[in-house]
């Protein structure tokens, strides 16, 4: 009998101390903002889309290698001996072209992975957070700044140097085998003891 | 004397008949509607520390004027196994029980929908369309669901009529009158007049009622918070358990018709436990026309009382909903019938012998 | 004549409001009763064990922060502590204290999450937002340190990505400070309130031999009454050296290892953790935080076990290297999958608007459970 009016009472009692803290909280003001017109402030360190500075990038591929995801496609191409492409900003020299540069944001985690192995800190995560698009492969972002015939010229350079230093070596190699067949031919028309500087000579073309 | 004002200036008793029962619904009913809905919603904002709705108009003020235009070009989807009778009657039936509780509330000393002698009991009796509303929108939805929450919300409105009607039938007896007008009459102006502090009659009674009537007072705010399917008693409409309840099924105007109507029906409990324990339309305080010696300005100043407590006691309707959790079912009857009912009748019998001092 | 009564099938699907997560429940009901309770999951299956096959094992850690992503610090803590004693690795002691902060500062913020759709699936709407309004404290106190506020990938293998903020200790006074007067309102609000302990006392009782039986750890098996906790029975880190209690559940209001011992276990776990993240600011030392991270992760061969105390119970790594920079093999041992075996057994008897209760108070994730 007595436990009916005990709990009575509780109901009651708790039920009012319910209401005093929520009408407190009526005098509180909001902790929210509104968010379009008020934005909050972002700390340094976050996380948000990456960005990439192409005059930087050496093409190393680390970035690429430490991504979880495989979001960051990279593409490099040998510079010619001749071409200068200067220097980073650390003072780095580089010797690639990168023709291929794409990280696909709607892969990207943002687990920041990509920005620790670069040796010349290009990639880096900004403060853009607002870049939704309405079509899936806008979110592909291409980052090399070389135009797309440029891209092309480079890899036909490469691959016209190549062929050049092919047939450079191969006419070395025919030349090379050409005084052999003369020289074999002198050998037997004057027998005589070979002179070692001579088969040094041969052994060095090779 | 509405009636009879309109009939004067008008001559035509037809026109004033009709003007006079649309009046509330009007100006007083589909507004204030209309603005609680907003008012929960900035109430319940200012409870969690947030805001609320801020756009549309200033500080959001214009919400549910979007909200209905939204449900009213919403498609107004009936599904085919639906007894679609049934399924499109119900909301109107919930609609009416509740509007139609208003004709015999008085507004001010002035204005009174229908002046009947049974005044409470009509509006016990009109509530009960809203039990048959909603056990036809549960049983037509032809959902598992709805059907649940249907048979939930029947048994808890009749259930809570009963505590309800005893304490009306205390107040009853202890005034003489079952109308709603002559019991705002009785508690003439002065708060030490109000029924919740014993009554306009001076003696030993009126401090041996005090504390019965402040018990009787809460006991019949939480029955009619039932009655409502407020919380902490939304079974019929608990989110978290049956999806929506017996709505789940409605969509568009039919929904909005409950969501008013549950506002509506918010605003006539209050206004009976605000007629029938605190004065009515009555000022705690003497009315200013009274001092001023304009007779005009007494029945606009009893306009005003009525609408702040109504609105006070809806707010104490939506403050509760924001602390309180939810009963389960079993749990809700046992509060009902275990302490509510025992508890109204021993202070009917305890007025009861009052009375015969 | 005896009536014909034939049972129901009620599907609590994977869409709805108070399953937390994506999980299927499959109720027998006769009448309101329940009769059994199929759990049926699967549908957050990530094939997180076998990706971590094909990763190198820092690439791992992003993704173990996915598995139970209310407690992401502590699934980084478990990797790592795993992967360290399998390299041998020694690492600074300011490494260890800041880890320690954190891994509570998370099982704060992960109780505040449980605790608030509790109340929100209970029907009290208020304290959810008064729990994440807290919990946005610390979420920012995570992002000023690494950056993300969910998913941090911040705890690597032999040391931590970034030093503290100058801010942060700062910071997190002014948070301590502002919390606990904020625990004693929710405990006004919620926990003392005579309507709640009427839903939640007495209801889905775990006897502790049960609960041993299965396996359950974490504040499930405190609340019945054992006082198991791995911080103190099988010390890692640094918390030997802090003085805090476990709390242990003792049926204040109904039977020991009901729904409100399990609720008001996190409660008091969560003022427990607040003493330790006071003593650790206090007295953390100064140090590189970076200097013992190797520049290639390469283990010798073996396989280890490591467990750490989840905000859910005991998480579990099972590592086994075979030489090369991939793992061949991460097992883990999810808290949350073992205690979901447990709800059939708690649901038998009570009503279906216990099941969201009960639900609820077990406190599982689904993408633990599914990885």
């Amino acid at each position: 009998m007595i436990d009916y009016f005990v709990k009575f009472w509780q109901g009651l009692s708790t039920i009012l101390i319910g209401m005093k803290v929520t009408f407190r909280h009526l005098f509180v003001p909001a902790v929210t903002i509104q968010y379009p017109s008020v934005k909050p402030q972002m700390p340094e360190r976050e996380r948000n889309r990456l960005y990439v500075n192409m005059d930087d990038c050496i093409g190393c591929d680390q970035c690429a290698r430490a991504c979880p995801v495989n979001c960051i496609e990279i593409e490099t191409v040998k510079s010619l001996p001749e071409e200068d492409l200067g220097k980073t900003s650390n003072g780095k020299k580089k010797a690639l072209w990168v023709t291929k540069f794409n990280i696909d944001f709607a892969k990207c985690c943002y687990c920041q992975l990509c920005v620790f192995p670069c040796p010349t800190e290009c990639i880096y995560m900004t403060d853009v957070y607002e870049f939704s698009e309405f079509r899936r492969e806008n979110l592909l972002y291409d980052f090399v700044t070389l135009l797309p015939e440029e891209r092309e010229q480079k890899k036909k350079n490469l691959l016209e140097f190549q062929a050049k230093k092919e047939a450079e070596k191969a006419a070395a190699a025919k030349k090379a085998a050409e005084e052999k067949a003369a020289a074999a031919q002198k050998e037997k028309q004057e027998p005589k003891t070979p002179n070692p500087s001579e088969d040094k000579k041969e052994e060095n073309n090779q | 004397m509405m009636y009879d004002w309109l009939n004067n200036l008008i001559g035509s008793p037809i026109l004033a008949m009709f003007i006079v029962s649309l009046l509330p619904l009007f100006i007083f009913i589909l507004p204030f509607a209309l603005l609680a809905v907003l008012a929960e919603r900035k109430v319940s904002a200012h409870m969690q520390d947030r805001l609320g709705p801020m756009r549309v108009g200033y500080h959001g003020i214009l919400q549910t004027v979007a909200d209905i235009i939204k449900l009213l070009q919403k498609e107004d989807l009936v599904a085919t196994a639906t007894d679609k009778t049934l399924f499109n009657f119900a909301p109107l039936l919930v609609f009416i029980g509740s509007y139609a509780a208003f004709a015999v509330i008085p507004f001010s000393g002035f204005f009174i929908g229908s002046k009947i002698d049974l005044g409470i009991i009509f509006i016990v009796g009109v509530t009960g369309l809203v039990v048959a509303g909603i056990l036809m929108a549960g049983w037509a939805s032809n959902n598992k669901y709805s059907l649940l929450g249907a048979m939930r919300s029947a048994a808890q409105i009749i259930s809570y009529e009963i505590p309800t009607l005893l304490i009306i039938l205390t107040v009853i007896m202890l005034t003489g009158t079952l109308s709603l007008y002559d019991l705002s009459e009785l508690q003439t102006a002065y708060f030490w007049n109000w029924l919740i502090l014993g009554g306009p009659a001076i003696g030993i009674e009126k401090i041996l009622l005090i504390p019965l009537m402040i018990m009787g007072c809460l006991i019949i705010y939480t029955s009619t918070l039932a009655e409502v399917n407020r919380t902490p008693f939304d079974i019929p409409e608990a989110e978290s358990e049956l999806v929506s309840g017996y709505h789940t099924e409605y969509s568009g105007m039919k929904f909005a018709m409950f969501f008013l109507a549950e506002y509506a029906n918010m605003f006539a409990v209050s206004a009976i436990v605000s007629v029938i324990f605190f004065g009515g339309y009555q000022s705690p305080f003497g009315y200013l026309g009274n001092t001023l010696g304009l007779p005009w300005l007494i029945p606009i100043e009893q306009f005003f009382w009525f609408t702040a407590k109504g609105l006070f006691f809806v707010f104490v309707q939506m403050w509760l909903r924001w602390t309180l959790p939810r009963f389960r079912v079993d749990q809700l009857m046992a509060f009902c019938w275990k302490y509510l009912i025992p508890i109204s009748f021993v202070i009917l019998l305890l007025v009861g012998l009052i009375t015969l001092i | 004549m005896a009536l014909k009564t034939e049972e129901m099938v009620l599907n609590m699907g994977p869409q709805h409001p108070s399953t937390h997560g994506v999980l299927r429940l499959e109720l027998q009901l006769e009448g309101e009763i329940i009769i059994d309770v199929i759990p049926h999951i699967g549908y957050l299956h990530r094939c997180f064990e076998k990706h971590a096959e094909a990763m190198t094992y820092p690439q791992v850690i992003p993704y173990t922060d996915r598995m139970d992503y209310l407690a992401s610090m502590y699934n980084e803590f478990g990797y790592a502590l795993a992967m360290e004693r399998l390299m041998k690795i020694e690492i600074p002691e300011r490494v260890e204290y800041i880890r320690v902060i954190m891994g509570e500062l998370q099982r704060i913020a992960s109780h505040l999450v449980a605790l608030g759709t509790y109340g929100a699936d209970i029907g009290a709407f208020t304290p959810f937002l008064f729990c994440f309004r807290d919990r946005e404290r610390i979420l920012h106190l995570f992002e000023i340190t690494c950056g993300a506020r969910l998913l941090y990938n911040y705890i690597w293998i032999g040391g931590v990505s970034h030093d503290l903020h100058p801010d942060f200790i700062r910071l997190t006074r002014e948070f301590i400070k502002d919390f606990r007067p904020n625990l004693k309102e929710l405990n006004d609000l919620l926990s003392y309130n005579r309507i709640f302990i009427e839903r939640t006392a007495n209801v889905g009782v775990l006897p502790l031999d049960t609960a041993i039986n299965y396996g359950v750890t974490g504040p499930n098996l405190r609340a019945s009454g054992m006082k198991w906790d791995l911080r103190k029975d099988d010390p890692y880190s640094v918390y030997h050296k802090f003085d805090y209690e476990i709390p242990v559940g003792s049926g204040e209001k109904g039977k020991t290892g009901d729904c409100w011992d399990r609720y008001f276990i996190r409660v008091r776990e969560m003022e427990e953790s607040i003493k330790i993240i006071e003593q650790a600011i206090e007295t953390i030392p100064d140090g590189d935080v970076s200097s013992a991270i190797p520049k290639r992760i390469k283990p010798p061969e073996g396989q280890i076990y490591t467990r750490v105390e989840n905000p859910r119970g005991e998480l579990g790594y099972f590592i086994i290297s075979d030489g090369s920079v991939n793992p061949a093999r991460v097992k883990v041992r999810a808290p949350s999958f073992v205690t979901m075996q447990v709800l059939p057994e708690l649901c038998k008897g009570f009503m279906v608007a216990d099941v969201v209760a009960i639900l609820g108070s077990i406190d599982i994730v689904l993408g633990e459970i599914d990885r």
